[in-house]
């Protein structure tokens, strides 16, 4: 091979690690840090994590204990959210209930994470598997919103479990299609060449040089996903396909308040601001970081 | 255009293909014996075992699938035991209700969304801009069930605007059917302003910075003739295309609504189905509904191509 491209191929790898070093830890902080809707986003989500994490200890009463001379009660010191029709204390059922929604939101998060890069890279990598695997992600892509989720969530049987499984088939074709876009694109960039060249096996180059740069809009993409989970799960739980009340999800307390609407509005009311307040917080997250991570992307915004 | 209309049909059917298979299987992906889930835990072996031969879950699964697609190819989805009738009648009757609210929420998203999104592009980084982003974010992260209950506490139980839900027939009243369609509509469509909003001010923003935009303005053109005539014109391509993915959250958010607002349309149908296990049903309308999306999906490419030429001379 002649010497001048052999040097242009050093280049762009040289070129490829200045990227990299310009996108260090630090630097990409401080500019997610200065993005305000990012720091807006990062501190509504904390809170509320941190919520969840602290309901055991934070929450005034026990989510499930019934105060039959308490029922109904508006929102006052004492109760404020209020009570639900068997006495429950609104605030600490909310708490729960958004450990439980995270929860669900993260677990589906991290199963679609893996699933997503394991049939990603596997569409991106291995040729003759992609269109078999394309096929199969666009037909699920076609069940309508969370019509499928429904579907699958109600046939398995309603749990936290079954609701996981459910959300992680509906929302994985798509985080696999972003994964394999990236894979794709990577998969013919110069360094990659390099690395073959320099008689690097499958596994290093698909581990090492292509998915450690894919990781960019797969992140995006799984802000997105943990949000519309959390959104999905109150679907679930509400139609009565989630985990099965009493387990305090906000999708379940909504259900029990819209029982109440005319006479304790809040029972329903609360929950419904929780879920709003976590997925906007995800939402302002996932466009800070698109924004820092490549502005190029910043008209696609498909997670549904 | 005609090759492009024939590649756009042939390449929905093998998406056809998997959606109906995924329906088949939904059935078998049920834990336990469906048939004790279906007739109830104090029924007889002789009930399940009737049950099994009318759904033909007493055959292997290839045997099954054999005449799940023998049946589905003469357009017959099976029998709904609870309703007693052909499945596809049930669907294709409660249909109208449903394709009329997504409908009506998709023009209210498109018209509200399309407004929002022009004015942040005009008034680029004021407080019409963040404030109508804020407004697009709030929509995307809102549940929208939740914001029909809310809508129903506010206007219907509170103000007495509008009835806490029910139907009326546009055949029996065209005020009446408005009246029932309005808040569920308004909480459908609320959750896609935000889409169209955000892509209509980034499409904007992209064709006002460009030449032609200038040369208008410099031969003396009217402010809001150029925003109106020459850059609306160009911006609401890209809008096109947002049209198809959010065809399909309406119709999946319709299953939700409907519930909410006792609307009798598909959705309801489906959820009543899961309730008291009408497999058939679920398993009809989940592939009736998903039909209608990919339908939905090849008109929005088509329409795409016809308004952009390079699309369909690209493929």
């Amino acid at each position: 091979m002649a010497a001048d491209v052999d040097l242009a191929e050093t280049n762009d790898l040289r070129r490829a690690m200045a990227r990299s070093a310009w996108r260090s830890r630090y630097t990409f902080l401080k500019r997610l840090l200065s993005h305000r809707s990012f720091l807006i986003g990062a501190v509504l989500f904390l809170f509320i994590v941190l919520v969840a994490v602290l309901a055991d200890l934070i929450a005034p009463y026990d989510p499930n204990k019934n105060d039959y001379r308490n029922l109904l009660a508006p929102p006052s010191a004492l109760h404020w959210f209020g009570t639900d029709g068997f006495g429950r204390d609104i605030l600490s059922r909310v708490m729960h209930g958004t450990r439980i929604s995270l929860g669900i939101g993260l677990s589906v998060v991290v199963m679609t994470g893996l699933l997503g890069v394991l049939l990603g890279t596997l569409a991106g990598y291995v040729r003759w598997l992609d269109n078999i695997l394309m096929r199969i992600m666009d037909g699920l892509m076609a069940f309508p919103g969370v019509l499928l989720a429904i579907a699958l969530s109600a046939a398995l049987g309603p749990s936290i479990l079954n609701a996981v499984i459910a959300l992680t088939v509906t929302f994985t074709p798509r985080t696999a299609r972003v994964v394999r876009a990236s894979v794709l694109v990577i998969r013919e960039l110069p360094y990659v060449e390099a690395a073959v060249a320099i008689g690097a096996g499958n596994l290093r180059i698909i581990f090492r040089y292509i998915l450690a740069n894919a990781l960019s809009p797969l992140i995006v993409q799984l802000t997105f996903v943990f949000a519309v989970s959390i959104l999905a799960e109150a679907i679930l739980s509400f139609l009565g396909v989630g985990p099965r009340p009493p387990a305090p999800s906000l999708g379940n307390i909504i259900a029990e308040g819209r029982n109440y609407l005319q006479d304790a509005s809040w029972i329903a009311l609360f929950p419904g601001m929780a879920i709003a307040c976590a997925v906007l917080g995800l939402n302002l997250m996932g466009d800070g970081l698109r924004d820092v991570i490549d502005p190029r992307l910043s008209k696609v915004r498909d997670a549904g | 255009m005609t090759r492009f209309i024939a590649g756009r049909l042939i390449s929905a059917l093998p998406v056809l293909f998997v959606v109906s298979l995924v329906s088949f299987l939904l059935i078998a992906v049920v834990p336990g014996d469906v048939t004790a889930e279906i007739a109830g835990a104090d029924s007889t072996e002789a009930q399940r075992q009737l049950i099994r031969e009318q759904l033909g879950l007493d055959r292997p699964l290839p045997e099954q699938a054999v005449r799940w697609y023998a049946n589905l190819l003469q357009g017959d989805l099976g029998q709904s035991y609870l309703l007693n009738r052909p499945v596809t009648e049930a669907v294709f009757e409660r249909l109208p209700v449903t394709l009329s609210l997504a409908g009506i929420a998709l023009v209210l998203a498109v018209a509200i969304g399309m407004l929002l999104g022009i004015l942040a592009a005009v008034r680029h980084n004021s407080w019409v801009d963040q404030g109508s982003m804020s407004v697009a974010l709030l929509g995307l992260s809102v549940p929208d069930f939740w914001l029909g209950l809310i809508f129903i506490t506010v206007f219907a139980v509170g103000l007495g605007w509008f009835p806490t839900g029910g139907y009326v027939p546009i055949a029996e009243s065209f005020t009446g059917w408005v009246v029932s369609m309005t808040l569920p509509a308004l909480a459908l469509a609320f959750t896609q302003v935000g889409v169209v909003a955000r892509m209509t001010r980034s499409s904007m923003l992209d064709v006002l910075g460009q030449d032609f935009i200038r040369t208008a303005r410099a031969k003396g053109m009217r402010g809001y003739t150029v925003i109106l005539k020459h850059a609306l014109l160009n911006a609401m391509v890209p809008v096109v295309t947002v049209v198809g993915v959010m065809t399909g959250v309406l119709l999946g958010g319709a299953v939700v609504i409907e519930s909410v607002f006792s609307l009798p349309g598909v959705g309801r149908l489906i959820i009543g189905a899961i309730q008291r296990r009408d497999y058939p049903i679920i398993q009809g309308g989940l592939l009736i509904t998903a039909a209608i999306f990919v339908f939905v999906n090849i008109l929005v490419d088509l329409a795409y191509g016809w308004l952009d030429p390079r699309v369909r001379h690209g493929r």
